[in-house]
């Protein structure tokens, strides 16, 4: 996690807030994602999970603290603030494909248009990804010909294509059918392998297991434990913890 | 039979009038409306509430009192005016301008109809990749509101065309309705010159239903 000697967090979180309306959803939450971490933050559903991995590109704006990404604080709007989101790619549970786009569209648009790179360095880069996540026979086709597990691999590709300093990924698997879940799974470990410093949000107990550094449980807007994944599902300290996990790892 | 003849010439000319106005007017409607789409679902709360009274205003007022209000209110008390050689050219301009104006105000409505076709999802996606949000609009959301709205937006241009027959109230005497009325002044009422007029419009008018229909089906985005 230090492997060029930069300790600072890539991101960091302090006391965090979040309300919608009278809703609380996040509460003082202090958090910091390592470079080269894999965070995998799971809880129940309405937990504030999917708002916090929102808040760190400011798809969510918050109402109090401070979320520093790479030493410097979220920008606010403009410029600088498309400028962060270039640089910490996202995963949708919805894929949220560009609809009217090829796939070979969708994965250099961002290249093009915010990198300004080259249209054939853009098309070289985005078949050389999608070769490695596994789509680049269906490159000239629109994202609704794909199915869900294939258009999920190309929002992965989309993401690699802005070279991301993390990726975060919201549910990445909810919206898939069982069958298509682990295509997905299998890219994300990849990717862990690699370094990428990730944040994702799941109920995929399995992906926490075998390629999470870290686990951060969430419940009521509150990050209530944190721990490695071996310790978190074998010996969860708290009783909301325990509770989940007995919930969903029977069966 | 024989009137429809012998004014047919003088009729042509005002129709091919039409069919300029129309042209012109089409062009600096869909780019206006447009800009106001855009500006009714920007960030910036003072361009939606400038977006939001400008449609309000222009949408819900009769198109003869904004083309005499371009004409006597513009033209003759304030001194906007196109070509000071020709009246009739001014007169023209005074025409688009109002019709343009007054027609960019259902553009931008057909549009932002077409926006709330768009998931929310794309917008994010959009922004997730770091793109501005003059970007998001050009590159993500407006290409795929145009395709949902083709049909809609064909139903404002054919109101557009059928439009510029009341333009005399700016001033703009010689299209083919007012050359009829001026006929008529003279020769008294004539069944065959009214219904070629009708045709032509028909003519003119049925193909752009049809066209837009089959384009839209065509472009529709698939999800």
């Amino acid at each position: 996690m230090t492997e060029n000697g930069d300790v600072t967090p890539l991101v960091k979180l302090e006391n965090v807030n979040k309300h919608f309306g009278a809703l609380h959803v996040l509460k003082d939450i202090n958090l910091t994602v390592s470079r080269g971490e894999v965070l995998v933050v799971i809880g129940p559903s309405g937990g504030g999970k999917s708002t916090l991995c929102r808040a760190v590109n400011r798809l969510e704006t918050i109402d109090g603290g401070q979320i520093i990404f790479d030493g410097q604080p979220l920008p606010e709007e403009g410029k600088a603030l498309a400028k962060l989101r270039s640089e910490v790619g996202m995963v949708f549970q919805s894929f949220n494909l560009f609809a009217h786009k090829t796939i070979r569209e969708n994965v250099t648009l961002g290249p093009i248009k915010v990198r300004k790179k080259a249209r054939d360095a853009a098309d070289t880069r985005a078949m050389e990804l999608l070769e490695r996540v596994g789509i680049a026979a269906q490159a000239d086709k629109y994202p609704a010909q794909l199915s869900g597990g294939q258009q999920q691999r190309v929002a992965i590709a989309r993401a690699l294509a802005m070279d991301p300093k993390m990726i975060l990924f919201d549910e990445p698997t909810s919206a898939l059918d069982p069958e298509m879940v682990q295509e997905v799974l299998d890219v994300m470990i990849g990717l862990a392998r690699d370094g990428m410093t990730m944040m994702v949000v799941t109920h995929e107990m399995g992906f926490a297991r075998r390629a999470a550094n870290r686990v951060v449980f969430m419940a009521d807007g509150q990050i209530v434990e944190e721990n490695t994944p071996d310790e978190f599902f074998t010996n969860a300290q708290t009783d909301r913890a325990k509770d989940f996990l007995s919930k969903i790892l029977t069966h | 039979m024989d009137e429809l003849i012998q004014y047919g010439p003088d009729l042509a000319v005002g129709f091919l009038n039409n069919i300029k106005l129309s042209l012109v007017i089409a062009v600096f409607s869909l780019i206006v409306g447009t800009v106001l789409a855009a500006m009714r679902v920007s960030p910036t709360p003072v361009l939606r509430a400038a977006g939001t009274a400008y449609v309000n205003v222009v949408r819900n007022t009769p198109l003869t009192l904004v083309l005499a209000f371009c004409y006597l209110g513009l033209s003759d008390t304030l001194g906007l005016i196109f070509s000071t050689e020709d009246p009739l050219m001014n007169s023209f301009w005074l025409a688009v301008l109002g019709m343009s104006a007054y027609t960019a105000a259902f553009v931008c409505e057909a549009l932002r109809s077409g926006i709330n076709t768009v998931p929310l999802g794309q917008a994010e996606a959009a922004r997730a990749i770091g793109l501005t949000f003059s970007q998001s609009i050009t590159l993500v959301i407006f290409p795929q509101a145009f395709r949902a709205v083709i049909a809609p937006l064909g139903s404002v241009l054919i109101a557009m065309i059928k439009n510029t027959t009341v333009v005399a109230a700016a001033g703009y005497t010689v299209e083919s309705s007012n050359t009829m009325r001026t006929i008529f002044d003279t020769t008294g009422t004539s069944i065959p010159i009214f219904l070629g007029i009708v045709v032509s419009f028909l003519i003119l008018i049925l193909p752009i239903g049809w066209y837009t229909g089959r384009l839209a089906r065509k472009l529709a985005v698939a999800r």
